[in-house]
């Protein structure tokens, strides 16, 4: 016969089936699951990835068929995903979080921490004295929506009366719900501002020990710190080191970007992300524990030396968690 | 097992990138466009909006027909109701098997790792925690009411430009990369579902094809070939046309009165030849190329 006879015709014809069989598999999965395949389906999928890859190889180098060439792309491309790029089983990557993940991201931050840990406090003890040198300050600190009446001219009644008073308007669960979030959203918010060469960061955890500094004058004013502190450290001991790890996590990516050291900027940007992930993953945790402790441990128990064993009881598996250290073979 | 190396192809401004797997076969990833980006996001937002409505809705009617502590557990739905929205949406179907929500589902885009290894939870959390200063941060500028506010126009000028940068942080560079995908390692490629396309030349079985004299066939090259090839697939008859009359006049050859059979076994012939070809080494990439 006179007809031409293309690359394209004869190789359609030796591996179409092929490619068809693994476009329906690579479907399924997309659509699916990887375990709505059949096991000789599940078997032939690497044979069929690496046939059909072979022939995109082929076709690229003899046929002149754009159409194919497209297609074979595609597929290739999809399969290649499932194949590599699928993120996996998703308990064992909880699994993997908790058993390991999260806690080698926090200790590997532990520098950053001790610096975000010391903006704080340094933030707490600026408050503290400012305050007490002139209580005007505490206007300038606090907006007054947030603190409630409790301010330098507040009695000492009426100061006692926040503490042990519980919240009585508000549904303690609701109440503590609000708190997670609203103090989550802010976590991430300051760990993301840590781009920005960690700058906003400090700042935040600056301003967020200064709140903490001024509060503690009004109430030591009256003789009140040891109350006081017990009503904070039930749920602060959580909440206070979540955002320490919150803002260490936003330092970490902020250096990373500005000092990439010997590495690319972009490699250094991508791991310091990849644990200020995980990190930041373990702090929305936190914060929920932190939560419900303040929501609902907090209004319910109204015993100062209560509140400070649980308050330190927490704080202290916080850290045995983290920075307790681990053998390989518990980690692998 | 070796990871796909990364490395630019050519051409300054496009965005087809390299990519090979650990068989050593080049994919050539196509990267999403920074509009289509947008588009996804959108269509993403206006999910959103539309869900939380209703959840919004469906609560406060609700409120009020249970009593205090059904009301409270109505409260406490919607507040996690939202966060999960505002942070878990993008989160949790990136992290699903298909990689993208379902904005980027419709545009044919997908998530993936720059270095091709599996996509972590951590890589997705990052990517969508950025959109804190990417995405919120600018939005609150918007909102905020700066004539009631201390900040002088200055500052806030100078503030409102510096969150901006962010936001079109994906125009600086050449990946269009948004600040969470540098951090956590990824980008949004085009992964689309595409049908085989039938063979335009093993199909004809009824009739003999034309054939052509030599000097017909040393026109053109692969680029024109594969131009017609577009011209055959869309079947526009308008197009068809004019491209069977243009290469008829060139090549000196009659009008039988049909078009699409002229062309399709134009290209037949043409396609055999060029393989043919560049089989033994003879590869005329277009009709610049002296033909052999």
């Amino acid at each position: 016969m006179s007809a031409p006879m293309v690359n394209a015709t004869r190789f359609r014809a030796a591996h179409q089936e092929a490619w068809t069989r693994l476009e329906a598999i690579v479907t399924r999965i997309e659509k699916r699951s990887v375990r709505a395949l059949a096991e000789d389906d599940l078997l032939a999928l690497p044979v069929l990835y690496r046939t059909t890859l072979s022939s995109l190889s082929v076709v690229r180098e003899t046929s002149l068929d754009r159409a194919l060439q497209t297609y074979l792309e595609q597929l290739c491309t999809r399969a290649y995903f499932q194949i590599y790029g699928a993120p996996g089983n998703a308990w064992r990557q909880i699994g993997q979080f908790f058993a390991s993940g999260w806690p080698r991201a926090v200790a590997s931050l532990w520098r950053e921490t001790l610096a975000a840990a010391l903006l704080g406090m340094l933030g707490t003890v600026l408050g503290y004295f400012l305050v007490r040198h002139d209580p005007s300050w505490f206007y300038s600190i606090i907006p007054s929506e947030m603190a409630e009446g409790r301010d330098p001219s507040a009695s000492a009644q009426a100061l006692r009366e926040v503490l042990y008073g519980g919240h009585d308007s508000d549904p303690l669960a609701t109440f503590a719900t609000y708190l997670f979030t609203h103090n989550a959203q802010v976590a991430l918010f300051a760990f993301a501002l840590g781009f920005a060469f960690a700058a906003p960061t400090a700042l935040l955890l600056v301003y967020n020990g200064l709140t903490l500094g001024a509060l503690t004058a009004i109430y030591a004013q009256k003789g009140l710190t040891a109350a006081l502190s017990g009503w904070l450290i039930i749920h602060g001991s959580t909440e206070l080191f979540a955002i320490t790890l919150a803002g260490a996590a936003g330092f970490r990516i902020g250096l990373a970007v500005a000092f990439p050291g010997r590495q690319t900027r972009l490699e250094s940007a991508m791991s310091a992300g990849r644990t200020g992930g995980t990190a930041m993953a373990g702090v929305v945790l936190m914060l929920l524990v932190a939560g419900l402790l303040e929501g609902i441990g907090r209004q319910t128990i109204q015993v100062d030396w209560e509140r400070y064993a649980i308050g330190l009881t927490v704080f202290i598996g916080w850290l045995v968690y983290f920075y307790l250290p681990r053998g390989r073979n518990a980690l692998a | 097992m070796r990871w796909p190396k990364l490395r630019r192809a050519r051409g300054k401004h496009s965005l087809r990138r390299q990519f090979v797997t650990p068989e050593g076969v080049d994919l050539r990833l196509d990267l999403a466009g920074a509009g289509e980006r947008a588009t996804a996001f959108l269509i993403d937002a206006v999910i959103m909006l539309v869900i939380l409505i209703a959840l919004t809705i469906s609560i406060v009617l609700a409120m009020g027909s249970g009593g205090a502590s059904a009301d409270s557990a109505l409260a406490i739905i919607w507040l996690l109701g939202f966060f999960v929205l505002r942070n878990g949406w993008f989160v949790l179907f990136e992290l699903s098997g298909r990689g993208a929500t379902p904005g980027k589902r419709l545009l044919g885009l997908r998530v993936v790792a720059r270095d091709g290894a599996r996509l972590s939870g951590g890589a997705v959390l990052v990517r969508n925690a950025m959109r804190e200063i990417e995405l919120y941060l600018p939005l609150s500028f918007l909102t905020f009411d700066a004539t009631s506010s201390r900040l002088d126009a200055l500052t806030y000028i100078l503030a409102f430009s510096w969150v901006a940068l962010f936001l079109f942080f994906p125009l600086f560079n050449r990946d269009r990369l948004r600040v969470g995908d540098l951090l956590a390692g990824t980008w949004v490629v085009h992964a689309v579902r595409g049908t085989l396309a039938d063979d335009l030349v093993g199909i004809l079985t009824v009739r003999e094809r034309r054939t052509f004299p030599r000097a017909a066939l040393d026109l053109y090259g692969i680029y024109e070939l594969q131009t017609l090839e577009d011209v055959l697939r869309r079947g526009s008859d308008d197009a068809v046309a004019v491209v069977a009359a243009s290469i008829r006049a060139k090549a000196g050859l009659a009008d039988d009165g049909d078009d699409f059979g002229f062309l399709s076994d134009y290209y037949a012939a043409l396609c055999a030849r060029l393989e043919r070809d560049a089989l033994v080494g003879r590869r005329r990439e277009n009709k610049f190329v002296a033909a052999s």
